[in-house]
């Protein structure tokens, strides 16, 4: 079984960790991911003033053409998913705005393919209790805060993911893998990213709030579903090691390197070199690599 | 001796979280004639009542103190238990123990508790010399007074008509409808409001129970629930109402126009003119200190085109006289007067209207046809400032209360200007949106955001003319930021207040009103439409400022409160009066003088005084004034009195 | 009371029956059917509920007066039991309606309460007795009731009723401890709903509300968090007969709560995700709420989030502001979020007169959630084909000149069906039903 794939541009740099455990896993599961040809970047943003007809041009393309490929399109940063999976919402509901995009990209499009991200595709197509048997190392009632973030379940009614104020799903995901999933009131809060150029110290806050947060109740690790946030999550602990003196460091994982480690890989296939906060030390502890 | 029953209610924690109430009835239990002596946690409560019922069979009492509330709040459902087990109603009495007590001694529960033990004793003192009493009958009359015939009023006697009583109904203004009659649209529905207002007037014209008076006044009130005595005052037209047929040749051949009070100074009216275009009843009245024929003489032109004859320069007030079992005061309301509003120009800026005046002008069949225009030059506005809570909500200057309507009928105000200047703005100075009515935040939610009305959260701190506008300034707090506004046209929501006389007329009635002079309610959740006098009911803007719909409830409310207390032929009262003992009365008339209620009068054959039962309301001032101790109360005579005193010293 | 004697029924010649029936026993129904009665015509009373009463019953004390609910209120629920021309009929339900003004044919079903109430005495002995508790639904599920129950001791009609989803007996065929208690042979475990016809003449219907449930508000933790609670409870956290006895303390713990946030407007004033409508009574139980709180704990600290302060009644402005110069810290602005962290709860809001977030470590927290009509109010419309809106509310005849009338003669609204409405107006709304259907019965 393939699926039709949209890494996006963080995937093939400072997210290269993610990008491949996700194809490695996929292979260990049983299917795989094929790379859209020719796509381009999704804008980032989804637009928020209703006349913005451009900023949707670059996803309603990337839609476009993967409907030519097949009917189903998955991504894994959280950020392209929503802003894909919203303007395959837009052009699916509003009629006129699907006709003026169409004449914009010379295409017809008519906003019938159905966008998934990985986790999805995971519990839906593949089945926790699927996995939970293929785990060849379970993983031993690690403690793993799963963060949400914002872009994967807001706005509901567009993205339709979980629900909004309660997900389970990432929960589902990590008690399959063997870890004790650690419930934190910021798990679905936003990680402030969007201000790490303009206001940095903004995002810095919202990042200890998190990560302590998290490390409350327990948590030895925190596991995210997007490049941005795990930017912000991980990258910017030395600086709130300057902020805070009392912050201890906690390790930050994509979900798809805590399954590559569940699944068995190798340890020096999973992109740990690119986490800032190491988590070999912790993984050692616990027996994991 | 008798043999006494005491009962201590905790009233949940209010009596029992300070006095120690298992001690009270441990304690008054060793009274040598109390032999039944029980707490429980609600008294008035059916458990409670069947406590003291049971207690009163099985061991004969002849004698009953319930220590709880006060006894306007009880007095009643104990009374009416211990008859139910065969009792005396009137050997039951109260020992206040929570207002009194309890709850002005939170902090003091030694004392407390001894002080609940002082009144109840003190109250054991005055049922030992309870007499057996039973209660006065009285007949009654099985109508109605109506005063006003605004939209309150008029509910009022349609649903009391239809009920089948004859009701009065007494306006001051020559025709039907108050103040609804002057708006042109009623919100949510944004719907005419003349129509069904005109269709209920002309029910009550033609309906034969109800007896119209218009321009007309209620001079005097005598008497007492059942049977009150009315002295009507009706006003002078002019015109011979019987004749009149309002076919309005009059009003087209006066030569006098000044403006009208109806349309709040916009237009004019002739000095002989209808109240408003399609008034009911359709007849018109002469303004006798605009008329030139009562200047010098010179003008008689409407006698002369009169087809009907009906003119009458030398018409005399008349009076009216009128017996009723039942009082509906629904005397409505006015708008603060601009003119005490200093920052706001003292009225004395014309592009500054209160809400009314904005209504008529709203109005197709308004002095502008329903056209938004300024007073001062006739242009249309293109910047409007709404300004709501004027004189309201502002316990330092002006009114403390919230007048209720005024944040609605800004919107829909707003919402017409809108709808008819679309390229206009209006702003809308509020401090909190009260849409609390149904269908209210919806509309309100729409008013924002499909109209474009610009809503600031902030007051104005003055209005003055400059260049030909109106400048405001004021605040917008959510912001932060100080606002100025060049407006063409300033509305306020001026507070609304009882309407004129109302004081006066509470005081024939008898009936109290709060400092503001809104009519005061028996109590302001279960008995909301009766007012501190029995037999006299309230309806409408009167008892507090409300919107129509409210309105309409309370009035048909009142009607229906009448409608049980009429379905009887007997009223009974309390036989808790005066009464005078004749061997000792030297007939000195003192209490005649003194009494408030017009109940004592000289036996003048006999030479003593005596009591007229139905008016004693018992208030004592007679057996204070007495110089001979020959008055004295039922159930609280001055032995009973001393005896509770000597408790407590 | 609660027995079978008949009533005589009032018919004119012309076989206009005047005999009207209200359903719900709240405070509207004991109005509209006190002054029906009092106007010498007979009254069916019908209540769900084992006994009358209403929402009213489970408040503490009323505002703007702080008079206590149950002394307002329990003087009328005694006068409706015992008055000469109204019968009860609580723990019945009206089944189906046929005819018009003047010859209604109304089905009641009168359920089984599995107790004989001719025989009982109202003694109490079963509910002392009764082995079996779980969480009241009376007291908002923070205390614990009986199998066995009456909904408060000083209900009206004073007897009980076995719930069979909770009683040993029906459950697992033992125990029987109440019918051995019982002195008088009451208890009947055989008795079944019973199904009768009676005629009236007219309905007034004031079938009354319910609060949005807080397991739908997710933002404020889907109704898991035990120290978020609704107005409701708070009210009888605050009632002298509830779980506490009056004193404040938190479900959880049962500590005395020193930080406490109210939200007002919750699942109201909100049409995109709940109701668009203003809940009417929602700001002036708050303000009760709050002074309440700090006449019990002094040294506790109130934090009140509002939209606008809708305080329009009579006395109710100058309540509001006593209530601010009590110390009570209002904010305008609403809350996005609520959580547990540790044993505090963390309330994210914003107050938007200064534009700044505002974070709350609280020990309790009390929403002042929708009111929404009585679940079977809808169902009830369409048994007897009058008009109820998008939401459920029961619809007059005419916003402003007929605002108790429906669309069917003879069939009459009065209280929170109609829509939300405090407790003043709905007095004044249940006596204006009344006198419609006084009226009616005059005119035939």
């Amino acid at each position: 079984m393939n699926y039709l794939y949209f890494p996006g541009c963080t995937l093939y740099t400072k997210a290269k960790n993610f990008d491949q455990t996700a194809r490695n896993c996929s292979l260990l599961l049983g299917f795989e991911l094929v790379e859209l040809p020719n796509w381009t970047c999704c804008g980032a943003t989804f637009p928020l003033a209703t006349d913005n007809l451009m900023a949707l041009l670059p996803p309603a393309r990337i839609l476009a053409r993967a409907k030519e490929q097949g009917e189903v399109l998955t991504t894994l940063c959280a950020i392209c998913f929503n802003v894909i999976k919203r303007t395959n919402h837009l052009i699916q509901k509003d009629g006129e705005k699907r006709e003026k995009i169409n004449q914009f990209i010379e295409m017809n499009y008519q906003g019938d393919l159905k966008v998934l991200h990985y986790l999805e595709i995971l519990k839906q197509e593949i089945g926790f209790s699927t996995i939970q048997e293929r785990v060849k190392k379970p993983l031993n009632e690690l403690q793993a805060a799963p963060y949400y973030g914002c872009m994967l379940l807001r706005p509901f009614e567009e993205m339709g993911f979980d629900d909004k104020e309660r997900p389970t799903l990432f929960e589902e995901f990590l008690t399959a893998l063997g870890a004790r999933s650690i419930d934190f009131p910021y798990k679905i809060e936003c990680c402030g990213s969007f201000q790490s150029v303009g206001t940095p110290e903004v995002a810095t806050e919202c990042a200890y709030r998190i990560l302590t947060s998290a490390m409350r109740q327990g948590a030895e690790v925190i596991v995210s579903t997007c490049p941005l946030c795990t930017f912000n999550l991980d990258q910017k602990q030395s600086d709130i090691l300057k902020a805070h003196l009392d912050f201890k460091t906690i390790p930050v994982l994509y979900f798809t390197q805590l399954l590559g480690v569940a699944m068995g890989l190798e340890p020096q296939t999973l992109g740990f070199e690119q986490n800032a906060v190491d988590p070999i030390p912790l993984l050692k502890r616990k027996g994991l690599v | 001796m008798k043999k006494l029953g005491v009962f201590i209610c905790h009233c949940g924690v209010n009596i029992a979280g300070t006095v120690d109430v298992k001690r009270v009835a441990e304690e008054i239990g060793r009274t040598e004639d109390v032999c039944h002596s029980v707490d429980y946690i609600y008294m008035c409560s059916e458990p409670g009542q069947q406590l003291i019922r049971e207690a009163i069979q099985e061991k004969r009492l002849d004698g009953v103190v319930v220590a709880c509330c006060s006894p306007s709040m009880h007095e009643n459902t104990f009374r009416k238990a211990v008859k139910t087990a065969g009792m005396n109603p009137y050997l039951c009495e109260i020992a206040n123990i929570r207002e009194q007590c309890s709850w002005v001694h939170q902090k003091e529960k030694e004392e407390a508790t001894r002080k609940a033990l002082q009144i109840i004793q003190a109250t054991l003192e005055k049922v030992r010399r309870n007499e057996k009493l039973e209660p006065l009958a009285m007949s009654l009359h099985r109508n109605v007074l109506v005063i006003g015939g605004g939209i309150a009023g008029m509910t009022a006697s349609l649903d009391l008509a239809q009920g089948g009583y004859e009701v009065i109904l007494v306006e001051k203004s020559p025709a039907l409808g108050g103040h609804m009659a002057q708006l042109s649209k009623t919100f949510p529905e944004l719907s005419p409001a003349f129509p069904g207002l005109l269709a209920k007037a002309s029910e009550i014209e033609a309906h034969p129970k109800i007896e119209l008076f218009c321009y007309s006044e209620v001079e005097e009130v005598k008497g007492y629930i059942g049977n009150f005595e009315i002295g009507l005052r009706k006003k002078t037209t002019y015109v011979d109402w019987t004749r009149c047929n309002g076919c309005g040749l009059c009003i087209e051949v006066c030569p006098i126009e000044y403006p009208s009070p109806f349309e709040r100074g916009l237009g004019v009216r002739k000095a002989i003119d209808f109240l408003y275009p399609h008034c009911i009843p359709r007849r018109v009245f002469l303004s006798s200190t605009q008329c030139p024929y009562f200047k010098d003489r010179s003008c008689g032109r409407c006698a002369e085109v009169c087809p009907q004859r009906a003119i009458q320069f030398d018409q005399k007030e008349e009076k009216i006289e009128r017996k009723v079992g039942a009082i509906v005061v629904a005397t409505g309301f006015d708008l603060f007067p601009n003119e005490k509003l200093g920052e706001y120009g003292y009225g004395e800026i014309p592009d500054v209207i209160d809400g009314l005046t904005f209504e008529r002008m709203l109005s197709p069949d308004g002095p502008t046809r329903g056209r938004i225009q300024r007073p001062s030059d006739g242009r249309v506005p293109k910047e409007m400032v709404f300004i709501q809570c004027v004189a309201s909500r502002d316990p330092d200057r002006y009114m403390p209360y919230c007048s209720r309507i005024c944040c609605m009928y800004t919107a829909k105000q707003a919402t017409i200007y809108k709808k008819q200047v679309p390229d206009g703005q209006p702003y809308v100075f509020y401090m909190d949106i009260r849409s609390d009515g149904k269908g209210y935040e919806e509309f309100l939610q729409k008013t924002i955001e499909e109209n474009g009305i610009l809503y600031l959260r902030g007051r104005v701190s003055r209005i003055f003319q400059e260049d030909g506008k109106v400048k405001v300034w004021g605040v917008d707090t959510l912001t932060g930021k100080r606002v100025e506004i060049g407006a063409d046209l300033v509305v306020l929501a001026t507070a609304i207040i009882p309407s004129e006389g109302v004081k006066e007329l509470a005081s024939k009635l008898r009936a109290t009103v709060d400092k503001h002079g809104f009519l005061t309610e028996a109590h302001i959740k279960l008995y909301p439409v009766e007012s501190s006098t029995r037999g006299i009911y309230l309806a409408g803007c009167g008892q507090g400022p409300k919107d129509i719909t409210d309105t309409v409830s309370q009035a048909s409310a009142t009607a229906s409160k009448i409608q049980a207390l009429l379905s009887t032929d007997k009223l009974f009262q309390d036989p808790l009066i005066a009464y005078v003992d004749e061997t000792i009365c030297s007939g000195c008339g003192i209490c005649v003088e003194i009494c408030p209620y017009e109940a004592r009068e000289m036996d003048l054959r006999r030479g003593i005084s005596v009591v007229h039962s139905a008016l004693c309301q018992g208030c004592g001032a007679c057996i204070a004034a007495c110089p001979n101790f020959a008055c004295e109360l039922r159930n609280s005579s001055s032995i009973q009195t001393l005896r509770m005193v000597d408790t407590f010293i | 009371m609660g027995g079978e004697n008949k009533i005589e029924m009032g018919t004119s010649e012309n076989g206009f029956i005047k005999r009207a029936m209200v359903i719900g026993g709240g405070i509207a129904g004991i109005t509209a059917s006190i002054d029906i009665g009092n106007a010498g015509y007979e009254v069916l009373l019908i209540e769900r509920l084992p006994s009358i009463g209403g929402h009213m019953l489970q408040l503490s004390e009323t505002f703007p007066t702080l008079d206590c609910a149950q002394c307002t209120l329990t003087p009328k629920t005694v006068e409706t039991g015992q008055h000469p021309r109204i019968r009860l009929h609580t723990y019945s339900e009206v089944v189906r309606v046929a005819g018009r003004a003047g010859n209604f044919s109304v089905q009641i079903r009168k359920k089984a309460a599995y107790v004989d109430w001719e025989k009982c005495t109202g003694c109490g002995l079963c509910q002392q007795k009764c082995p079996s508790r779980y969480p009241s639904e009376f007291d908002r599920r923070m205390g614990l009731g009986k199998a066995i129950y009456t909904l408060s001791p000083q209900a009206v009609p004073n007897k009980p009723v076995i719930n069979p989803e909770h009683c040993r007996y029906f459950l697992e065929k033992k125990c029987r401890v109440c019918e051995k208690i019982c002195p008088v042979g009451a208890i009947h475990y055989q008795q079944e709903d019973r199904l009768i016809e009676e005629k009236v003449g007219a309905i007034v219907v004031a079938t009354g509300f319910d609060l949005m449930p807080v397991e739908r508000f997710g933002e404020y933790g889907y109704g898991e968090i035990p120290d978020v609670i609704d107005g409701l409870s708070f009210e009888r956290l605050n009632s002298a007969s509830g779980p506490t006895n009056g004193e404040i303390r938190r479900p959880s713990d049962g500590r005395i709560p020193k930080e406490v946030v109210f939200i007002q407007c919750t699942g109201s004033r909100d049409p995109e995700r709940y109701m668009p409508y203003c809940s009417r009574v929602c700001c002036m139980y708050t303000a009760k709420h709050a002074r309440l709180y700090k006449h019990k704990v002094h040294d506790g600290q109130v934090y009140i989030f509002y939209m606008d302060i809708r305080s329009t009644g009579k006395g109710y402005e100058e309540f509001i502001q006593q209530t601010m110069e009590e110390g009570i810290l209002y904010l305008r602005g609403r809350v996005s979020r609520i959580f547990r962290e540790g044993e505090k709860i963390v309330v994210w809001g914003v107050d938007t007169l200064t534009g700044k977030k505002v974070e709350v470590l609280a020990d309790l927290v009390v929403l002042a959630t929708a009111i929404v009509p009585h679940q079977e109010t809808k169902t009830l419309a369409q048994i007897l084909g009058i008009h109820s809106d998008s939401y459920g509310f029961l619809t007059e005849a005419e916003r402003k000149l007929k605002p108790v009338e429906t669309n069917q003669e003879g069939i009459y609204l009065a209280g929170c069906a109609q829509g939300p409405k405090d407790i003043a107006e709905t007095v004044a709304h249940a006596n204006a039903a009344a006198s419609k259907v006084q009226a009616l019965f005059a005119t035939h």
